[in-house]
């Protein structure tokens, strides 16, 4: 997994409540077998005026104006701002898989659903939770001014506006070990494989019925 | 010290180590695997040369993008059109073949939409830890084990060590007492749920589900229950074991048997939350006030009975909530103050992974019998969630009544609740679904989804509007 350390990057601000993944990311995409080639089709159906599949060329088809990634103001954004409970709905990892392709690097909202949090930081990607006043402020700071930009800093758990101010952010302390160092999740568990084999030999002479009943 | 919830009981017994930063590595008992979520996982292990750390923990079957149509479906992985979606099929065959994973195939006795086949072909068991890349994972919850959906470099994670790196959620208890109206089912009991706490409302916990209308219920009733957790915002769904969980699992394929089921049995009895175990928030919920619940909107928590009235946004005090009103209201072409049984419907969807099991089909049917679709609803499809449910269907007639009402009797899959095959809905078309989730798109692009039961749906069905099942005439 790559690794998050500090961003700067264009806030892009989506004022909508309980955005969930099939926006995020269509059912359609869903068929790939690939990680990767979804930024195009990031949030399809909010962003085009026709219908998207997998596979499509993106570069000519109609725009919906209105869409804040429309909008030249908000090119080459990097940083997403949102209300709460972004992102839920379904386990998708399509969701956070084409946010990172459209080269969103960090989302900043009072809440997420569980999964799609946890999803995240599965791919090198900084979910933000800050109070709701905090979020309503900055979507105050984004519209008032062009080409606004946030400098985020994981190390020191703190978002810098461009006027300066230093917002403090909480995270628990694994996902940013994990996140700052790149870290593969799947070897550090199996560091732990001693462990692992030793509860299974008690966990088996426990409950046997869970082994061996499939073959 | 106070006695610990089913929840804690089930955390306890699968906690292999807590790290010094907090979290945990759970053990992983049943990994369910469909063809979506899992080809990343497996191109995973393949580059990092890893193999399943038990093969035996693991069942897949193809189920999101299986064709439902008797031709589409006839010829195998080999007939269904679309090629994305074929590929996608074989790769998940050729994955388990790979690993050595024991799968049902797209048309194999045992294939079914994953929440469906898991329990009945006892894989899900008591007790268990149960994962799967989808989140209405909670479904299995029903009989007493800890099930939650994962996203894709979980289920490689799961794959390559047997384990999960987890944080213990907080207990939520959901108490449902009273007795349920005729008419009333287990999906009017959870949307009542989400419409009270929302779809935020258990983000963070793990929700038992109690009282004495879940008690009465069977344990299919409480599968659809637990099955929309996640639309509350819990990953987890629970109900303490009893009688009728232990009389569900008993002779099912891969459950015990013998002295072993016995032993099991013993320790299934035991996974209850205990009488003074504390739990982090309660809500309590009267059965004999919830109506048959419709959804208006584009969010599971945009529900009213059916009595009811599609909500005016203006009247709604919440800047960010008015704002999600106004938006689902212009989505769904609706008028904010109309009764909600003047909505007209285009299609009907019975089925899914919260409403696709025998019993509903036998409610739907008990509705659907001696009465006709109406001339104005332009599709009815009627998707068992498994073979095993269509040929129990079909056994029971049940399938002759679906046809002779004009509804289309179909093969098993996820279907048109989220539409990856070609069971989509047109643009503007509003369906009456007993599926789970009715936002923007879902059921195709520009699609309106109207949450009901099954018996609510085949009201709609008969009368080409959102209706009150129990004011149907008498046939």
């Amino acid at each position: 997994m790559k690794a998050f350390k500090t961003h700067k990057g264009i806030v892009a601000p989506l004022d909508l409540a309980n955005v969930d993944t099939d926006m995020i990311i269509p059912k359609q995409f869903l068929k790939a077998i690939n990680r990767t080639g979804f930024g195009p089709y990031l949030f399809d159906e909010m962003r085009y005026e026709d219908e998207g599949w997998y596979g499509k060329d993106c570069s000519k088809r109609p725009l919906k104006k209105d869409f804040p990634l429309n909008q030249p103001r908000y090119q080459g954004t990097s940083i997403l701002l949102a209300r709460e409970n972004f992102g839920c709905g379904s386990s998708r990892e399509h969701a956070p898989w084409a946010l990172d392709d459209y080269g969103i690097r960090v989302i900043i909202a009072p809440s997420y659903a569980d999964i799609f949090y946890n999803n995240c930081f599965k791919n090198g990607m900084l979910p933000i939770i800050l109070d709701k006043e905090l979020v309503s402020g900055l979507f105050a700071e984004v519209a008032a001014q062009e080409g606004y930009e946030l400098d985020v800093d994981l190390e020191n758990q703190a978002i810098t506006t461009p006027s300066g101010r230093v917002i403090p952010f909480e995270l628990d302390s694994f996902r940013k070990h994990c996140l700052l160092e790149g870290l593969d999740e799947i070897g550090l568990t199996l560091q732990s494989v001693d462990k692992i084999r030793a509860f299974e030999v008690g966990h088996r002479q426990r409950q046997p019925w869970m082994f061996d009943a499939v073959r | 010290m106070a006695g610990k919830t089913l929840y804690d009981k089930l955390w306890d017994a699968h906690l292999v180590e807590t790290r010094e930063d907090g979290t945990s590595l759970i053990y992983i008992d049943r990994h369910i695997i469909h063809e979506v979520t899992s080809p990343q996982a497996f191109d995973g292990l393949r580059m990092a040369g890893r193999k399943p750390w038990r093969t035996d923990a693991n069942v897949a079957t193809p189920d999101h993008n299986v064709p439902t149509d008797h031709e589409e479906r006839k010829g195998g992985i080999a007939t269904i059109v679309d090629e994305v979606s074929r590929i996608q099929v074989k790769t998940l065959d050729d994955n388990c073949d790979e690993f050595g994973i024991k799968e049902f195939k797209i048309n194999d006795h045992g294939q079914g939409i994953v929440h469906v086949m898991g329990p009945e072909q006892g894989f899900t068991l008591p007790g268990a830890t149960v994962v799967c890349g989808d989140s209405h994972t909670a479904t299995h919850g029903a009989l007493g084990c800890l099930a939650h959906g994962i996203g894709t470099s979980e289920v490689e994670h799961v794959l390559a060590t047997q384990c999960l790196v987890a944080s213990k959620m907080k207990n939520m208890l959901v108490k449902v007492d009273g007795e349920m109206g005729p008419g009333v089912t287990a999906k009017d009991i959870i949307l009542a749920i989400i419409g009270k706490i929302g779809t935020a409302g258990g983000t963070g916990y793990a929700i038992e589900f109690g009282g004495s209308t879940l008690r009465n219920l069977s344990v299919e009733g409480r599968m659809t229950i637990c099955n929309m957790a996640i639309e509350a915002g819990a990953r987890v769904g629970l109900v303490g074991v009893d009688e009728k969980t232990i009389a569900y699992i008993k002779g099912r394929p891969f459950a015990p048997t013998g002295e072993t089921w016995d032993k099991a049995v013993a320790y299934w009895q035991t996974l209850h939350s205990d009488a003074d175990a504390h739990f982090d928030a309660v809500i309590e919920m009267n059965a004999a006030e919830i109506e048959p619940y419709v959804s208006w909107g584009t969010s599971p928590e945009m529900v009213v009975p059916v009595s009811g009235h599609v909500p005016r946004p203006e009247e709604q005090a919440d800047d960010t909530r008015r704002k999600g009103y106004q938006r689902a209201l212009e989505y769904m072409g609706l008028e904010g103050g109309m009764p909600v049984t003047g909505i007209k419907i285009d299609k009907v969807f019975i089925g899914s992974c919260t409403n696709s099991r025998i019993e509903d089909l036998r409610a739907a049917a008990e509705v659907a019998k001696g009465r006709k679709k109406a001339d104005s609803i332009e599709k009815v499809y009627v998707v068992p969630g498994s073979h095993l449910v269509k040929e129990q269907a079909e056994a029971e007639g049940l399938d002759q009544i679906f046809i002779e009402a004009g509804m289309d009797w179909r093969e098993p899959g996820c279907s048109m609740c989220l539409a990856m095959n070609s069971d989509v809905l047109g643009r503007g078309e509003h369906c009456a679904s007993t599926s789970n989730r009715n936002f923007e798109g879902r059921q195709g692009a520009g699609g309106r989804t109207h949450l009901v039961s099954p018996a609510m749906a085949v009201a709609a069905a008969v009368t080409g509007y959102i209706t009150d099942v129990r004011a149907l005439p008498p046939v």
